[in-house]
């Protein structure tokens, strides 16, 4: 994967199992999240992780745009996942490519999956990710800061959602890869877990697994979140346990 | 809202019937409809395939043109894969531009070829740097019975299975070759009704869904892509096994591939 017109592949794992930032394969990335970074939107959340710079916003519950989309029993959830521009190496073409099509779609299915939606019928609940600097996993970024932000909206959920990539690096399995190792590693996993049921509503995966490393992964990348989980819910008892100032927004 | 409470109904009826494991057709859980790869269907395209998995129809037309390899990637061919959710297919389906459904379906087919190294994008490439072949996989979506996923990474392998190189017609070599392909990897969608999760989704199943997993696998027997697409979700173990049932099913269904080719 991506290793076609590769100039030089770099030394992934250390004999003594490091890899290349000296984490061990089940270590997370330095992960960082603030609840409430905006003050025009219902709720928002900015994350940090690694060299990944991600922020959220949430709209919402609001009128439906365009107007079709309206159901008359339940929220519509509309995701939009962006890059910016100067996110990457080389400047990306601004706006929604394909890849952004297809990552705000299986988002908004994963976070479908917990708003309790049916309680605000006839509304758009909007999800903005924006990814500012990008250094692999950024959907799985993009879906920690919106849920966090979701929260900070007060929007009613099953639970937050934390979400992380598992991949597969000189041939051993290892979480949260940055971006090298996602680069010239032989495969990617993200995913996103519901804490309280032990499910996983965002799956995707590229690259070559046997079933027994598959089964690994799916179980290292659960252990990933779930501290991840932690990491989230304190950001939100942070912004909400002041006990000064003005109530936050969307607290009610 | 007549629609809306037909639909509902539907789904009631298919949850109810899952519940006993049993479908609206009258498959099993593990029942995949019947499958067939015609290679060949479109005379104009230098490779092409329809695919039928019960009465879901894909056309994939393959052409192949004299390109530029990307600056990032000088000494490999390019491929391209697009897939069309014409109005025709389904009344559900509306013209405009490219929905969401039909990028996902180009981009998960799309994963599958290149996880799997089908094409060696490499031999694809002319001259380092300068002149390269771009192959355009197009997948024409005509009936929508459910499962296009499936479907579409079909019909994509029976086109490149049987492709030509027009090697002539643009003055690369002196007479056109046959297109290598090295791996098959074949996808295998499944869909969960209440606790049951059952293969090959009918299109009234996929409506009534919590979840779907679409999973890919190759000839060697690793799991090459990966899917998870509507709205519900799945248990580590529900996609291990999930895994296990697609490993079984691609094994056939890469015969059916594979079909009359030589």
């Amino acid at each position: 994967m991506g290793s076609i017109g590769a100039k030089e592949v770099p030394v992934l794992l250390s004999p003594e199992g490091r890899r290349i930032d000296g984490r061990r394969l089940d270590e997370l990335r330095a992960l960082k999240i603030t609840a409430g970074a905006l003050h025009e939107a219902d709720g928002s959340a900015y994350v940090e992780w690694g060299a990944n710079k991600v922020m959220a916003a949430v709209y919402g519950p609001r009128e439906v745009h365009p107007r079709h989309l309206q159901q008359n029993n339940k929220a519509i959830v509309q995701c939009r996942y962006n890059m910016a521009a100067f996110s990457v190496d080389e400047r990306k073409r601004p706006g929604l490519d394909r890849r952004s099509q297809e990552i705000s779609k299986v988002i908004s299915e994963a976070f479908e999956s917990v708003i309790f939606a049916e309680e605000y019928p006839r509304t758009s609940i909007d999800v903005y990710i924006e990814v500012l600097q990008a250094n692999a996993g950024t959907r799985c970024a993009g879906i920690v800061a919106a849920s966090v932000a979701l929260a900070d909206a007060g929007i009613p959920m099953v639970d937050l959602l934390p979400a992380v990539a598992v991949g597969k690096v000189a041939g051993e399995i290892a979480l949260d890869l940055k971006k090298e190792e996602d680069n010239f590693g032989e495969a990617d996993l993200p995913m996103a877990l519901v804490p309280q049921s032990g499910r996983l509503v965002l799956l995707q995966m590229e690259g070559h697994m046997t079933a027994p490393e598959l089964a690994r992964a799916l179980e290292l990348g659960v252990r990933g979140c779930r501290s991840i989980y932690e990491t989230m819910k304190q950001a939100l008892r942070e912004r909400y346990a002041t006990g000064t100032g003005a109530e936050p927004q969307g607290a009610a | 809202m007549t629609d809306e409470v037909a639909a509902e109904i539907l789904t009631t009826h298919i949850l109810d019937l899952a519940r006993s494991g049993r479908r609206l057709d009258g498959r099993g859980t593990d029942d995949y409809r019947e499958v067939k790869v015609e290679p060949g269907f479109v005379a104009t395209a230098d490779g092409s395939a329809l695919t039928t998995i019960g009465t879901t129809k894909v056309v994939c037309g393959v052409k192949l043109e004299s390109g530029k390899p990307f600056p990032d990637t000088p000494n490999a061919g390019v491929l391209t894969t697009n897939a069309e959710l014409v109005p025709l297919s389904s009344p559900t389906f509306e013209p405009g531009p490219p929905h969401p459904r039909a990028i996902e379906v180009s981009r998960v087919v799309d994963r599958a070829i290149r996880a799997a190294e089908t094409i060696d994008l490499t031999r694809l490439c002319v001259t380092p740097g300068e002149k390269s072949w771009v192959c355009y996989v197009d997948l024409h979506v005509i009936d929508h019975s459910g499962n296009i996923i499936d479907a579409a990474l079909l019909a994509a392998l029976g086109a490149l299975t049987h492709a030509t190189v027009p090697a002539k017609r643009f003055g690369v070599r002196d007479a056109d070759y046959p297109l290598e392909v090295q791996h098959l990897p074949v996808e295998c969608t499944f869909v969960r009704l209440g606790d049951t999760i059952v293969v090959d989704p009918s299109f009234d199943e996929e409506q009534a869904a919590q979840g779907r997993l679409t999973v890919a696998t190759d000839e060697l027997g690793n799991v090459v892509a990966m899917q998870k697409g509507l709205i519900g979700a799945f248990s580590p173990e529900d996609i291990t096994s999930i895994v296990d049932r697609a490993l079984r099913h691609g094994e056939r269904l890469r015969a059916l591939a594979r079909g009359s080719a030589p």
